[in-house]
């Protein structure tokens, strides 16, 4: 047993640490350390980058133009990224459809997606849930029905994500309304968002964001060459795409980032006559996020490094562990962000700008974002499969009750 | 990084188990509970002759040479069966001190008697004001002849009634809470002017309390150097830590063992009660908790031998923070989901209960530890 990382492993890191700093562009960076959602250009322009490099799609094998890393290669990869911070690469690209398209894809449906996924040509989005199928997905009702070459689908897609901003769109349909088992009737389809048929509509989020959308599916024409895995077989790919790099889902880097950013802040910041970061209270909630996140980082090397060993590619039934313990931190750092900003936090500069003026926000910048990051996290722990659903899940694997 | 077991870290493990196994039944750690010190003797000549006893001293000797993960194996399978035994005291404690502290003579005279199970020994360092600050030491050792002549009383002292010698910290100068000053002393626990006054924690386990009058102490009975006794004090401390961090998830195993089966068999309304799905997220909380203790305690496993004492002392104290946090939640939790029978003395669940009590108040507690950890963000 040996905590340190190899001097390979550090070589790695620092290789990694001094690409960030010459590659990822200032004004890029700024806005990730302000707290900001990095918008779809900034995504594009860093994903890019980092494609260029050979490490975009850093989870996927040599063949296909990922860097055939180790699992704690790509860990290490993870957090240098968010420590940076950068913003991270599309998850729908790299950590779903592509280790699917590998596993599961014709050879032409690999040809086709998979290096426009890596360089982020084709900006893909995820249609799972619905509005009757949210924990309980194998309920979902948008119907695909064969007609010659061709399904028709039908139906309504919610809760997806960036779904205005997508070229594509892999979904959950069902083929077969009769099957015994529901999750027996289910196939899994690339859908073109060009499609005529297809109407995309805003959610705005309580962060006052739009990232969230409802799609409708009205007699879409998708080509059967365009089915991943067999008819009625899509439950096991999609059971597979959410078992699939689980290990990045605690997302330690950006806490640990957003925790030092907030330390940074809270030197310009007053409490009771003196600078925030001496006060007792500060102190001692910035201790208990250190320990928290030093547990987790331990508990995540002994779950990676457990892959490292096993080359099995299946899910540690601990990943839940590290689902719910990662958001729950996520959640925390950033609402004490939040919390350091006190009042200057609260104010809506966005619905101010909108309603009337040409004055610019007064700000400060990261607190408003810091605010708005606090109200958009808190679906962490409601999406990847509520943080509920992953207790369900140790109940059933771990403990078996 | 790497966090797989040797192969003699195995065997090791495996042999600590059986062993236990055999001889730790509920039943049979209450007969031991009742021998003269409330422990077998017994069964510590079995770890003897197993080479638990001189597990973390070299070979020459008569150790095993082993280090920290071996220590963490033992101390976690002697956690599992709430082992009564002076381990953490003799081997962990004093063994630490004498270790990193001892002169040859004295490490080849003392360490092959722990090793053969010969001799126990207690750490008596704990002053009853000081409550955990380690520089608060009142107990004098003022010179006479080419010797020290020691006053004072130790409190909570563990084992110290059945230990042949003490490890006695005292000032050699300085004032209270002086970091410097403090000097560490061999003593013979017969010596004249020792008094002891025995007395059983709350988990069953022996202490003492210990005073001492103008108890005479040879120059050859220094432990280290005068007037640096701290640094070695702190060390001592952060295996304690590491010891029993280890023994806390241990403790914590078999808590959520027991929880588990006792959800799986206990009936109301016509069905086991783990069908509860209020229950069910409880024990999927508690085994969430018990994987941060663990991995903590592998962290202080692999800290504990760290050159750099600052980044040591730093991870040792979130160490204490997180596994007292976990420990806390389980066993709470785990008499909460017995029931009525989980308060019972002669049901297992509140023993263990009680060991992570008082674990969490030895060494500093969690307040205690993120207070520190709370100085030192910057």
């Amino acid at each position: 047993m040996d905590l340190r990382y190899t001097a390979e492993k550090l070589a790695f890191r620092d290789e990694l640490r001094a690409f960030f700093r010459d590659n990822l562009p200032g004004d890029i960076r700024e806005r990730m350390r302000l707290g900001h959602a990095p918008s779809k250009a900034d995504t594009v322009t860093w994903q890019r980058i980092l494609n260029r490099r050979g490490w975009a799609a850093y989870s996927w094998p040599k063949e296909y133009g990922g860097p055939g890393w180790t699992p704690v290669q790509r860990m290490i990869f993870l957090e240098e990224n968010q420590l940076a911070p950068a913003p991270e690469v599309s998850s729908f690209n790299i950590t779903m459809i592509g280790p699917v398209l590998v596993q599961f894809g014709t050879e032409e449906q690999k040809q086709r997606f998979l290096p426009r996924a890596a360089n982020i040509d084709d900006w893909w989005c995820q249609g799972f849930s619905e509005p009757g199928a949210g924990s309980d997905l194998a309920s979902l009702k948008t119907a695909a029905k064969r007609d010659g070459d061709d399904y028709v689908v039908n139906g309504q897609k919610i809760w997806t994500s960036t779904a205005h901003h997508a070229d594509w769109c892999f979904a959950l349909v069902r083929t077969n309304p009769q099957a015994k088992k529901r999750q027996e009737g289910i196939s899994f389809l690339l859908i073109d968002m060009k499609t005529p048929g297809i109407t995309v509509r805003p959610i705005i989020s309580i962060d006052g964001s739009h990232h969230l959308n409802e799609v409708f599916f009205d007699d879409v024409r998708v080509p059967m060459s365009l089915r991943v895995g067999e008819e009625n077989r899509g439950w096991d790919v999609a059971k597979f795409l959410l078992g699939h790099e689980r290990t990045g889902i605690a997302r330690l880097g950006k806490s640990k980032e957003r925790v030092k950013f907030a330390r940074e802040a809270a030197r310009e910041m007053r409490a009771n006559g003196k600078p925030l970061i001496e006060d007792p209270g500060f102190r001692q909630r910035v201790a208990q996020l250190g320990v928290d996140m030093k547990a987790l980082e331990i508990t995540q090397m002994r779950v990676v490094s457990a892959h490292d060993k096993s080359h099995d590619g299946k899910p540690d039934a601990l990943s839940s562990v590290l689902k719910v313990k990662g958001t729950e931190l996520l959640q925390a750092t950033t609402e004490l962000a939040m919390d350091v900003g006190g009042p200057l936090a609260m104010p809506d500069w966005a619905q101010e700008l909108a309603a009337l003026s040409n004055e610019p926000e007064l700000g400060p910048e990261w607190a408003t974002e810091a605010t708005r990051s606090y109200l958009f996290l808190r679906a962490a722990s409601i999406y990847g499969g509520t943080n509920e659903i992953q207790k369900n899940i140790l109940t059933k694997a771990v403990l078996g009750l | 990084m790497d966090f797989d077991l040797t192969e003699e870290q195995r065997l090791l493990r495996d042999s600590v188990e059986r062993l236990l196994a055999d001889h730790y039944g509920f039943d049979r750690r209450r007969s031991y509970l009742a021998e003269p010190n409330g422990w077998s003797r017994a069964l510590w000549s079995q770890y003897a002759e197993l080479g638990l006893l001189g597990l973390p001293f070299a070979e020459s000797y008569g150790g095993f040479g082993g280090g920290p993960i071996e220590v963490m194996l033992v101390m976690e399978a002697l956690g599992r069966v709430l082992a009564l035994e002076p381990y953490l005291a003799t081997v962990v404690l004093t063994g630490t001190a004498l270790r990193l502290a001892g002169s040859e003579a004295q490490k080849s005279r003392i360490l092959p008697q722990i090793a053969e199970g010969q001799m126990i020994l207690a750490f008596a360092h704990g002053e009853r004001q000081a409550r955990y600050d380690l520089t608060d030491v009142l107990t004098t050792a003022k010179p006479k002849g080419s010797g020290w002549l020691l006053d004072g009383a130790k409190s909570v002292v563990l084992h110290g009634a059945d230990a042949g010698r003490l490890v006695v910290s005292a000032r050699t100068s300085g004032e209270r809470d002086d970091p410097e000053g403090i000097t560490l002393f061999l003593v013979d626990a017969a010596a004249n002017g020792v008094a002891r006054r025995s007395y059983p924690m709350r988990d069953g386990t022996r202490a003492a309390e210990i005073s001492l009058s103008d108890v005479e102490v040879g120059s050859e009975d220094v432990l280290g150097e005068v007037g640096k006794g701290l640094p070695v004090i702190d060390r001592v401390v952060e295996a304690g830590i590491a010891a029993t961090a280890a023994e806390a998830v241990g403790a914590m195993e078999a808590m959520q063992a027991m929880t588990l089966e006792y959800l799986k068999t206990r009936q109301q309304f016509g069905r086991p009660i783990g069908e509860n799905q209020v229950l069910q997220h409880r024990a999927a909380e508690m085994l969430m908790e018990l994987e941060r203790g663990r991995s903590m305690a592998m962290l202080a496993a692999m800290m504990v031998e760290e050159p750099d004492a600052a980044e040591r002392a730093h991870n040792i104290a979130m160490v204490k923070v997180g596994v007292g946090q976990a420990s806390k939640f389980v066993s709470q939790n785990a008499v909460q989901l017995h029931g009525g029978i989980g308060m019972t003395e002669e049901y297992a669940v509140g023993h263990y209960f009680r060991r992570c009590m008082v674990i969490e108040h030895l060494f500093g507690d969690t307040a205690h530890h993120l207070s520190r950890l709370a100085d030192q963000v910057e």
